[in-house]
């Protein structure tokens, strides 16, 4: 049992008691942006640290789940709420299409090829300027609820705090459910997996819509909390920043997936008071975490905790 | 016609120097298994080396050789400081490493280059030629040259000399090639050492025409990757025919359809290609063992 609520205890303690520390906006904007990039991360770890599949291309569902929120008010004149739920919608849609053809594919192959796929969505909103505003991006509009209108990055801050514990609890039953059994099933050996009566297609794919919405909606609520986007959130780099989060905080792990986004949040901001050695700096510290701690902070700082017990 | 020419020649050209980024990039991974995402901060070396070289007044052969060995330190670094520490870790955990070492190079670059694009002169003047129509710059011949030096240098390396077996061996069976006496460690080395100065090659030959910046590198690193994957990883016939057809792809995509889609139409042929043949062009078809 507290292994089970634990995790989004902890999360939820550190959501509420960080703003003691936080003397601005500016902080409980940093703050809401790592909750919501944590989120993302907690999706795409549901595909990779439990079923065992890459994804490179990940930030594709946080851009389109950004655009719908963006787009679907601004065009159609959508509620923006109805809009990240139509975004979730879509980015489970195309989940479940391509889906299973490129979960096919192992390892490096899948690897490009969902590299391929986050590319193509980029190449999309860059392009279609009279949908998008191509490149340079669009405004989001700031939803309201019933007169209350949502905006500011303190409120930002509870919204995506309270959906990422939210997010954890359900990747914490899902995790424990049959279905995710059988993803950690076929993430130790999808032959023996699918001779114990796993359906092993249909499991990765589940797990793969599941993350897909997850980033879809992470996406919807970066838009609303910058009131703009860009085609960038969908782009290789944001990719490889989630992957990089994911597998820096460490796998698997949910309380991994917080501190990875904190750290690849929190630090570049520091960084930019070196200026022009910001991207050599942040190389080097992530060079030095990977040579260090292979398995990611978080395990690697429990496996310690734990020798301790035990000596 | 005229235009069938003209974008054949700008498609071999670019496939050129995606089929060298992609038999460096086959190369380190044959050897140690690393899928490098830091392969296009080599050719970025190589064309702004040789930039920074020449402007200080080294005369251009002396400077395209003083990059290449600047590409080949970088490349012995990234598999001495980076790689080799974490020898141990899995494939992930190795890809995010030279992620971080590209962002180290280009962090570097940024700072003692400078942001700005760059030309070199071409190696036999910047005057086209007229050959059925289609306007040809001279310089595409160097490209299609040395493509053709390298790869059948690295062919006869691979085949005929015994360093070249002993990579052939590490990369089939790493255990296996250390009990027979291969020191292994040299071996993953020199690949970096070589795929360094082949992407450095790369990278000189082709600014000339596509000019270079300190930020090119992660661009060519995802096309090398993907031309590698759309031939069969591991496949050095396979990387660079994969480079090459990726090269034609975007150039009649960007000819007859549009160019803001040349890439789209590179990935989608990329993706049903490996719907169809999971393993890529050339790949062994691999089996799981239980």
């Amino acid at each position: 049992m507290l292994a089970r609520l634990g995790p989004p205890a902890a999360i939820a303690a550190v959501i509420l008691l960080a703003p003691l520390l936080f003397q601005s906006g500016y902080h409980f904007r940093i703050g809401a942006l790592v909750w919501i990039n944590a989120l993302a991360v907690i999706g795409l770890n549901v595909l990779m640290g439990l079923a065992g599949q890459v994804s490179l291309g990940h930030a594709g569902f946080f851009g389109i789940g950004a655009y719908a929120a963006a787009v679907l008010p601004a065009r159609y004149g959508l509620h923006p709420l109805a809009a990240t739920a139509a975004g979730a919608v879509l980015c489970a849609a195309v989940a479940f299409t391509v889906g299973r053809p490129i979960l096919r594919l192992k390892g490096h192959y899948l690897a490009v090829a969902t590299l391929g796929l986050g590319m193509l969505v980029a190449m999309v909103l860059t392009n279609e300027v009279w949908l998008t505003g191509g490149p340079d991006g669009m405004p989001a509009p700031r939803p309201d609820l019933g007169g209350w209108r949502i905006s500011g990055p303190e409120t930002w801050y509870w919204i995506s705090g309270t959906v990422l514990v939210l997010g954890v609890l359900l990747a914490q039953n899902l995790r424990i459910s049959p279905a995710g059994l059988a993803l950690g099933a076929l993430h130790d050996s999808e032959v023996a997996a699918g001779t114990l009566g796993v359906d092993v297609a249909r499991s990765k794919l589940v797990a793969f819509v599941v993350s897909a919405v997850y980033g879809s909606v992470a996406g919807s609520m970066l838009a609303f909390l910058n009131g703009h986007v860009t085609p960038d959130r969908a782009g290789f780099l944001q990719s490889i920043e989630f992957v990089t989060m994911a597998v820096l905080g460490g796998l698997g792990s949910m309380i991994g997936s917080v501190a990875g986004a904190a750290v690849l949040v929190v630090i570049p901001q520091v960084l930019t008071f070196f200026h022009e050695y910001e991207h050599l700096m942040l190389g080097v510290l992530v060079i030095l975490i990977m040579v260090l701690l292979p398995s990611g902070v978080v395990p690697a700082l429990s496996s310690l905790l734990a020798r301790r017990r035990k000596e | 016609m005229a235009e069938f020419l003209q974008f054949t020649s700008s498609g071999l050209t670019v496939g050129a120097v995606y089929a060298l980024v992609a038999l460096g990039f086959t190369l380190i991974f044959n050897a140690s298994g690393v899928v490098n995402f830091a392969q296009g901060e080599f050719v970025m070396l190589g064309g702004m080396g040789t930039v920074f070289a020449a402007a200080a007044g080294v005369p251009l052969p002396l400077a395209a050789l003083l990059a290449v060995a600047l590409a080949v330190v970088a490349g012995l670094l990234l598999d001495g400081l980076a790689i080799r520490p974490a020898r141990q870790a899995g494939p992930i955990v190795l890809i995010i490493i030279t992620i971080g070492a590209a962002l180290v190079i280009r962090g570097l670059a940024q700072v003692f280059f400078d942001k700005e694009f760059h030309k070199l002169p071409g190696f036999s003047g910047d005057a086209s030629i007229h050959i059925g129509g289609a306007a040809v710059l001279p310089q595409t011949f160097w490209v299609l040259a040395g493509t053709l030096a390298i790869f059948s240098g690295m062919w006869w390396f691979m085949t005929r000399t015994m360093t070249g077996k002993a990579l052939r061996a590490t990369a089939a069976n790493r255990l296996a090639a250390e009990l027979v006496g291969i020191d292994t460690r040299l071996v993953t080395t020199l690949a970096f050492a070589v795929s360094a100065g082949i992407g450095a090659v790369a990278g000189i030959l082709i600014t000339p025409i596509t000019l270079t910046n300190y930020d090119i590198g992660t661009m060519l690193a995802l096309k090398a990757f993907v031309a590698s994957v759309l031939g069969g990883m591991g496949n050095p016939i396979g990387a660079v025919v994969g480079g090459l057809l990726l090269g034609l792809l975007e150039a009649f995509a960007a000819g007859y359809l549009s160019s803001s889609y040349k890439d789209a139409a590179a990935i989608v042929v990329l993706l049903l290609v490996l719907f169809a043949m999971p393993s890529g062009l050339f790949g062994s078809k691999s089996v799981e063992r239980v």
